[in-house]
């Protein structure tokens, strides 16, 4: 079903972080940006969709105060929003959001960190975009806080901070098959496994939430008003968001799930984990039951990879790329 | 990100170099009783009480520098000599075995019980020396305090972190590829058959074409002080006829991203700091001064030492910072604790007129 591409050659290798992959494709200039965090660097990869262009940035994590030690980035991912895109680093002192190509910073906010270490590890994980023009960002605290991002200039309000998780926010998505039938259009999972489901915007409400069973959640997703969440455990699991009915369980993977992605028009589902397997399965909604529905396509074994990143490089799920802990590579399939 | 990885990081690291040493000793033939006290000295100073306080306090992972000189302080802990080749070679075995047991425990909480396998061989290597096995129990205890409560995903931040830690070091080891379970490259081999990282029922199989061959989750392994451990990350994996060896040459072209972690930066004097201090006070034997010292070749001949140092590539260097600990004004003070740790222990307190440095060389003497 899929072929490999030649692969792109990154700086720095990728560090064992969820969804360690963001990627980001720009029609009108034929080009697509990768990026991977390594420790406390992001490496920024442009390539031309004929192949023969790359070019490379690194981006660091700021330090309001160079007395301290690095700080690690725990995660990179564009946002794109109504009237741009924007670069989101989240990592242990903070958040950082870059114009898309990673030029020019546009806003910081520091997290408040106690005088000594405490046990509680204090980062920002988890990254969305909702409805057009809010970032929202996950916290380790268990909160999650909502950013009104201008339509241009660096104006950026935090507007709101929810708190629901009990424990450190994973991964965050919005609604991807832009249908604005659906009630919820945001989707958050923390290390417990507890997913909450949303109607965000000014007033953020709390639509659901899905109790977990002890097992970090470390990718969700959410299409067409269903959860997807990839487990600790291996297994993925489909969710009817706003009641909570649960479609499907897959055993999918032998080891941690690191990553999930969606391609929204052709419901291919892509999954990665530690065991060294990409998996694509297709979701459909069958109309009598209105239940998802999830079937195996595809897998490909990347040998010895502890994979930490995947994602589709289309809306159609034609190509997609993966990298791994160690790795200094992305590689690349395509269709056949 | 975790500040809780730099006891399980240190303990794991000592259990390693425990091993090797014990492997060391015997296949050069040291006699039973001076090998016997380098074990004890080495598992006496890992384990000191203010030492270990220091340690198991939240903090971020120290730099690369300042645990190799950690660990080269507790090396030399004892009546035994090992020089700048082979003590790079130890590390570079101690690295390479816990970054293997990291990257291939099953869930992440397993990370604790590859700790206690390190910890049940060296409560078996002290096992004569009552006073010792009380204090490595007493570690024993405060781990069960603090890790078994942890949370999946805290134990998964914990392993990230050794992760990053480890990032880009592939260093070949030649125990690991004669068992197949690292390539050529420096990359360790991920199995794609065994067994599924959680337990569960299972309910139906669906074999996936090409997609691994696994069968059920093992049991959890035992979290209490005694038991089964299950998974065998963390056991003793020398023998005097599994001689411990690298490959330098050709390490991965990846290697050369060590050296930036490595280059000094301004801050690496701070970054050495209460840990460093405290073990570099412990450092007071030196070989010169007594009649029982003795060095440990990890090379099979002399010659072959004297080359891998030659040979050994730059960006693999850890250029050791010396701590003259004696200097220092603060560590004076932190030695002083010590000092006071150590006649509380039930050693006769030395003659208090003399020099801090002397006082301390004495007491250890006395242990």
């Amino acid at each position: 079903m899929y072929h490999k591409e030649k692969s792109i050659q990154i700086k720095n290798s990728a560090s064992a972080l969820y969804n360690n992959l963001s990627v980001l494709r720009i029609a009108p200039r034929s080009i697509t940006y990768f990026t991977v965090v390594h420790a406390n660097t992001v490496s920024i990869i442009s390539a031309s969709w004929d192949g023969l262009n790359y070019s490379h940035r690194q981006l660091q994590s700021k330090e309001p105060n160079v007395a301290t030690s690095t700080s690690l980035i725990m995660q990179a991912a564009w946002c794109i929003l109504r009237s741009r895109e924007l670069l989101v680093l989240t990592s242990q002192k903070g958040i950082q959001m870059y114009e898309a190509d990673g030029s020019i910073m546009v806003y910081w906010h520091a997290l408040e960190a106690p005088e000594t270490p405490t046990a509680q590890a204090v980062f920002a994980r988890g990254i969305a975009a909702v409805k057009e023009n809010y970032v929202c960002v996950g916290l380790s605290s268990g909160g999650i806080l909502v950013f009104d991002i201008p339509s241009k200039g660096d104006n950026i309000i935090l507007c709101e901070m929810l708190e629901e998780h009990k424990e450190s926010v994973t991964d965050m998505a919005s609604e991807c098959s832009g249908s604005q039938e659906c009630i919820a259009d945001m989707v958050s999972a923390d290390d417990s496994g507890t997913l909450c489901v949303w109607k965000s915007g000014e007033e953020s409400q709390l639509l659901n939430k899905i109790t977990g069973f002890d097992m970090g959640c470390s990718s969700v997703k959410l299409w067409k008003g269903t959860v997807v969440a990839g487990y600790g455990t291996g297994q993925i699991r489909l969710y009817e968001a706003v009641t909570g009915i649960l479609h499907a369980e897959v055993n999918a993977h032998a080891r941690w799930i690191y990553s999930l992605d969606i391609a929204p028009f052709s419901g291919l589902l892509l999954s990665a984990a530690e065991d060294s397997f990409v998996r694509v399965w297709h979701l459909a909604l069958t109309p009598e039951s209105n239940s998802m529905e999830i079937s195996h396509m595809y897998n490909e074994c990347v040998t010895d990879t502890q994979i930490c990143g995947a994602k589709f490089c289309d809306g159609d799920g034609y190509a997609f790329a993966v990298t791994g802990y160690d790795l200094g590579e992305i590689i690349r399939y395509t269709q056949t | 990100m975790s500040s809780r990885t730099l006891p399980l990081l240190f303990i794991n690291l000592g259990g390693e170099m425990l091993y090797i040493l014990d492997q060391r000793l015997r296949a050069q033939n040291i006699p039973p009783d001076k090998a016997k006290k380098v074990m004890n000295d080495i598992i006496t100073t890992m384990f000191n009480k203010k030492f270990l306080e220091e340690l198991f306090k939240p903090q971020e992972l120290y730099s690369k520098k300042a645990l190799r000189t950690v660990f080269d302080r507790l090396a030399h802990a004892s009546i035994m000599r090992l020089n700048q080749a082979s003590m790079d070679k130890l590390y570079d075995l101690m690295t390479m075995a816990f970054k293997y047991q990291v990257l291939l425990c099953p869930r992440p909480r397993d990370l604790l019980l590859v700790s206690f396998n390190h910890m049940d061989a060296i409560k078996d290597f002290v096992k004569e020396a009552p006073t010792i096995l009380g204090q490595v129990d007493e570690t024993y205890q405060q781990l069960i305090e603090i890790y078994t409560p942890l949370s999946s995903g805290e134990f998964q931040l914990i392993r990230q972190t050794l992760l990053i830690f480890f990032q880009d070091m592939h260093i070949r080891v030649s125990i690991f590829l004669k068992d197949k379970v690292q390539n050529s490259n420096g990359r360790f081999v991920l199995p794609t058959t065994g067994i599924f990282s959680c337990n569960g029922e299972e309910v139906s199989r669906v074999q996936f074409p090409s997609g691994g061959n696994y069968s059920s989750a093992l049991r959890q392994g035992s979290l209490e002080m005694f038991g089964d451990r299950v998974i065998k990350l963390g056991t003793n994996m020398y023998s005097v006829s599994r001689p411990v060896e690298t490959h330098m040459s050709g390490a991965s072209k990846n290697s050369g991203q060590n050296s930036k972690m490595t280059t000094p930066n301004p801050l690496a004097k701070e970054e050495l700091n209460m840990l460093a201090r405290l073990m570099g006070g412990l450092e007071v034997q030196k070989a010169g001064n007594t009649d029982n010292g003795f060095r440990v070749n990890l090379f099979a001949t002399d010659e072959e030492e004297e080359e891998a140092l030659m040979s050994r590539p730059d960006e693999l260097s850890y250029r050791v910072l010396n701590i003259q600990a004696t200097k220092d004004q603060q560590s004076d003070a932190a030695l002083a604790r010590i000092m006071g740790e150590f006649s509380e222990q039930g050693d006769p307190a030395p003659d208090t007129n003399s020099s801090k440095g002397d006082d301390l060389l004495a007491m250890m003497d006395m242990m």
